[in-house]
């Protein structure tokens, strides 16, 4: 017999509960759920739509009919909890019929606060909670003409907005003198106020309301100050109180919510509670992002799991009022104690306000301009020390108008036919679509079903733009932390660390002991894992090549129609007759289609068929060529300028210098890709400042360069220290490697590792720790014992791996 | 009548791995997970066309290594929230022995 599972509640967060828990057990339990409202699950978030009359019921449903009906959900609609009999383990509805449970789930919500004056319980006075509100609201629109909405949050302003755009004639009423005060700082908030008054809306701010007039109907508003305004409608949006009514009545110990345990259980502990019902650590919470937390945590009990904890959210509010985005977080007030940085564009509509405390950040506001909210929420939940980039922090991360999305940094003025992923050619109106016909909430789910930024990334925060524009006041940010991929909860530098910790020196040990969910994890996990082993434990780790990607396998670079290029090295971009006319052979021996010059200083051979492979590489190891390593996440090139033994301006030999970094560097695996280069007087013709370690010749000595990139988000390096000898040029560069190899995330490359960490991090640890480089060194030479083979070769003359190249049969 | 053709052993296609068989109506990729069951794919992801006896084979998916996008060997089917087939071939392991048949 199956145990019995009841859901009170058929929300947002109940049913997100169930879906969780089918993920991970679907058939632990017979489900039933009730429901007041004689629907499936919808998505709540979108109600303004609806309300605008630009969506219907139908287009915001989350969970249909149909979905109860696949998972053999008993679904009850439109049927009143009225009890729960704890010591029977029953629930009885309205018209006394009973359910029994072996587990039960509250998540009956929350209920809109009607001020108690007199007259709120006329008719016409609602609020705007559900599709029943929104319905009343469209048919006033039609008969009457005078809205007024008593509170200036973010709900209410919602309401008016959308009144608005039906016709009628709206009032904001507000008990303070800023609009929406938990979310914005005054600045912000008349910034806003204007902005909406431009688009129609009236405001009466410290107006406290004394009653509401009306016979039949309502007719009126009064306020404390004798002042009377008409109304046919009036919305209460003033705020919402959890629902425990039900919970109370049935002896759950509850306060201002049902309080849970980490656990999501209450006092009850067969009664599990998630969502706006909840009071958790004595917060209760209104947003979905931590509703979703909570209901992947109680999915995991429930699932029987027993190792989630559910420690509470902190949330960043970035919302989108009728077409104005603002954001904030944390404290954005600030006190005594903390300083401000403020920018303000009031003829362009920008306010950005960032507090700090001890160098970090300690909350956020912005109006206008949103681009950057994510990035400082990021810092605020990371706690990062932001005083080495403290004189750009107001600019923002200007990850946006790099390159791939024309300049745009700001979603709503863009129209639906504009691309936003030049990557995989994803237009503004296939997101928002996706968005609304899926169900999406996360920048995860808007990756997986549309593809935009799932490539290079660069577009995120446009696509973050445009999640909040459509969900409107609501959005779930991605958590602080995230696991490694969906076959664990361990983060990245969880696994690395257990690795160390435990010797972990194969992946299905390493799996093991992480407890992967699944049995051979995934193409996420997999090539990671092999990483963090093989850099972990470079004598012992067993290197597995069915976990690394095609390319690594097949020592080449696949190419779109399943051929493989070939780049031999060039050390430090020289080369000799010879070795040209071994590639001119090559070429036409294997009749190699295209021969071109590649932006790291050697030769690419495109188009080479994977049989070729071993007879490619055969014939360039003969004329003295190894492996370019141009396929894999490792050391690519040195590139030099000719330096001081050519150049009348050089003034030292940068040439021979890249030849050295390069004979030594060879061969180690990485994080993502590596790229140096060594210029040999500051004119930097090597372009040595957006490599990932660059080396600047002056007179006096060098000057060392970490952290630059040239691709997708142009980052020039910051200056790690300058240095006089050669020696010591090879010692850093050595450090700056293996702490790189350390401690930087898999297929994260130097420049976001560098802004992560922070550049005294790794000076600290580098320049002012002559003995932790000297070990840092150590080991990326004891380590470069087991890499320097060259991967040709070994395929060439020893037979590696040989199945690789050659098919199982031949069929004619 | 099916017509099965001897295309090798199970231990010529390495643990989460596969092997092409090469026929004049284009490659077909025949892949050996981890608890040793072989499948049949035509080797051409629905998506961009790519080899898909390239991927990374976990499960019993493969992930095609020109975009990510994750075939299931058994339907052929695309993992969703992606939509698109390949066509699968029959096959039988006897005594080791992979037999394929081409009508896929």
């Amino acid at each position: 017999m199956k145990e019995k599972l009841v859901l009170i509640g058929n929300g947002m967060a109940g049913v997100r509960t169930i879906e969780e828990l089918l993920k991970l057990a679907p058939d632990a339990y017979d489900i039933t759920v009730f429901g007041s409202e004689p629907f499936g699950n919808y998505n709540r978030i979108l109600l303004s739509p609806v309300l605008a009359r630009e969506k219907t019921i139908d287009d915001i449903m989350l969970n249909d009919l149909q979905w109860y009906n696949d998972n053999n959900i008993k679904l009850h609609t439109g049927k009143w909890v009225t009890k729960i009999d704890r010591a029977k383990r029953v629930v009885i509805t309205e018209d006394g019929s009973e359910e029994p449970y072996d587990r039960l789930l509250l998540a009956t919500g929350s209920n809109p606060f009607i001020i108690p004056v007199p007259g709120s319980d006329l008719p016409g006075v609602i609020s705007f909670r559900d599709i029943h509100d929104v319905d009343a609201m469209l048919e006033a629109s039609t008969k009457y003409k005078h809205a007024v909405v008593i509170g200036g949050g973010l709900l209410g302003l919602e309401a008016a907005n959308g009144l608005r755009t039906q016709g009628m004639d709206v009032t904001v009423v507000h008990l303070l003198d800023t609009l929406m005060e938990r979310q914005l700082d005054k600045p912000a908030a008349e910034l806003l106020q204007c902005a909406l008054k431009e688009k129609g809306l009236r405001f009466m701010m410290e107006a406290q309301t004394e009653a509401i007039l009306g016979n039949e109907r309502v007719s009126g508003v009064r306020f404390k100050d004798g002042r009377e305004i008409p109304a046919d409608l009036v919305v209460m949006a003033v705020g919402i109180r959890p629902n425990i009514e039900l919970a109370k009545k049935s002896g759950i110990h509850c306060e201002r919510g049902v309080v849970v345990s980490d656990t999501t259980q209450t006092y009850d502990p067969r009664i599990y509670a998630v969502g706006e019902c909840v009071q958790h650590r004595g917060q209760t919470y209104g947003l979905v992002a931590p509703l979703f937390d909570m209901a992947k945590v109680c999915a995991n009990h429930l699932a029987q799991l027993g190792y989630s904890r559910y420690e509470g959210s902190v949330v960043s509010t970035k919302l989108k009022v009728t077409g104005i985005d603002v954001f904030s977080a944390g404290d954005f007030l600030g006190d005594e104690t903390t300083e401000d940085i403020v920018m303000k564009d009031a003829a362009r509509g920008v306010y950005k306000k960032v507090v700090l405390k001890d160098n970090k950040i300690h909350g956020a506001v912005m109006f206008g301009d949103t681009v950057d909210g994510s990035w400082y929420f990021q810092l605020l939940r990371d706690g990062t020390d932001v005083s080495d980039i403290r004189e750009h922090l107001m600019f923002g991360q200007a990850h946006l108008g790099d390159s791939g999305h024309g300049g745009q940094n700001a979603a709503v003025a863009m129209s639906d036919d504009m691309e936003v992923c030049g990557c995989n050619g994803v237009c503004k109106g296939d997101i928002t679509k996706a968005i609304v016909d899926k169900g999406l909430f996360t920048l995860d789910d808007v990756r997986s079903h549309t593809k935009a930024s799932a490539s290079c990334g660069s577009c995120t925060g446009l696509v973050e733009q445009i999640l909040v524009s459509t969900l409107g006041g609501d959005y779930s940010a991605t958590p602080q932390e995230k696991p490694l991929c969906k076959c664990t909860d361990h983060t990245h530098d969880q696994v690395r660390k257990a690795i160390r910790a435990q010797h972990l020196t194969t992946i299905p040990t390493a799996m093991a002991y992480l407890e992967w969910r699944s049995p051979n994890g995934c193409h996420v996990c997999r090539p990671a894992l092999n990483y963090y082993i093989i850099s972990t434990w470079p004598a012992e780790g067993q290197d597995d090549p069915q976990s690394r990607f095609i390319n690594e396998r097949a020592h080449a670079n696949i190419q779109k129609d399943g051929t493989y290029s070939v780049v031999p090295r060039m050390w430090g971009g020289l080369t000799t007759p010879n070795e040209l006319r071994a590639i001119a052979d090559v070429a036409d021996k294997f009749k190699i289609p295209t021969v071109k010059v590649t932006g790291g200083q050697r030769i690419d051979l495109l188009g080479v068929k994977k049989e070729d492979l071993p007879a490619v590489w055969g014939d360039l190891n003969n004329a003295g060529m190894v492996s370019g390593h141009a396929y894999g996440k490792s050391l690519r090139t040195v590139k030099t300028c000719v330096g001081q033994e050519w150049c009348r301006f050089g003034t030292q030999d940068s040439t021979s210098m890249g030849v050295i970094l390069e004979r030594l560097t060879w061969g180690s695996w990485m994080p993502h890709k590596f790229k140096m280069a060594v210029s040999g007087c500051p004119r930097n013709c090597a372009e040595a400042t957006i490599k990932d370690f660059g080396v600047v010749a002056v007179e006096s000595g060098w000057e060392l360069h970490v952290g630059g990139n040239g691709g997708v988000k142009v980052r020039p390096t910051d200056l790690l220290c300058k240095v006089t000898t050669d020696e010591e040029v090879i010692e850093y560069c050595c450090a700056f490697i293996q702490i790189y190899r350390e401690e930087a995330h898999y297929l994260e490359r130097t420049a976001p590792w560098l802004e992560r960490v922070g550049l005294s991090y790794v000076k600290e640890k580098i320049v002012d720790d002559a003995e932790n480089r000297a070990a840092l060194q150590e080991r990326f030479l004891e380590s470069q014992r087991y890499a320097q083979k060259d991967p040709w070769a070994e395929r060439v003359s020893k037979g590696v791996e040989k199945h690789e190249f050659i098919p199982l049969k031949h069929v004619s | 009548m099916t017509e099965w053709i001897k295309v090798g052993r199970i231990e010529d296609i390495p643990p989460l791995g596969a092997r092409v068989v090469e026929t004049g109506n284009g490659d077909i990729a025949v892949f050996r997970t981890a608890e040793d069951k072989i499948f049949a794919v035509r080797d051409k992801c629905p998506h961009k066309g790519g080899p898909l006896s390239q991927g990374i084979v976990h499960g019993r998916n493969v992930t095609c290594p020109l975009h990510n996008w994750n075939i299931a060997l058994e339907s052929g089917q695309a993992v969703a929230p992606d939509e698109g087939c390949v066509a699968r071939y029959p096959l039988k392991v006897e005594d080791g022995v992979i037999h394929l048949s081409l009508k896929g």
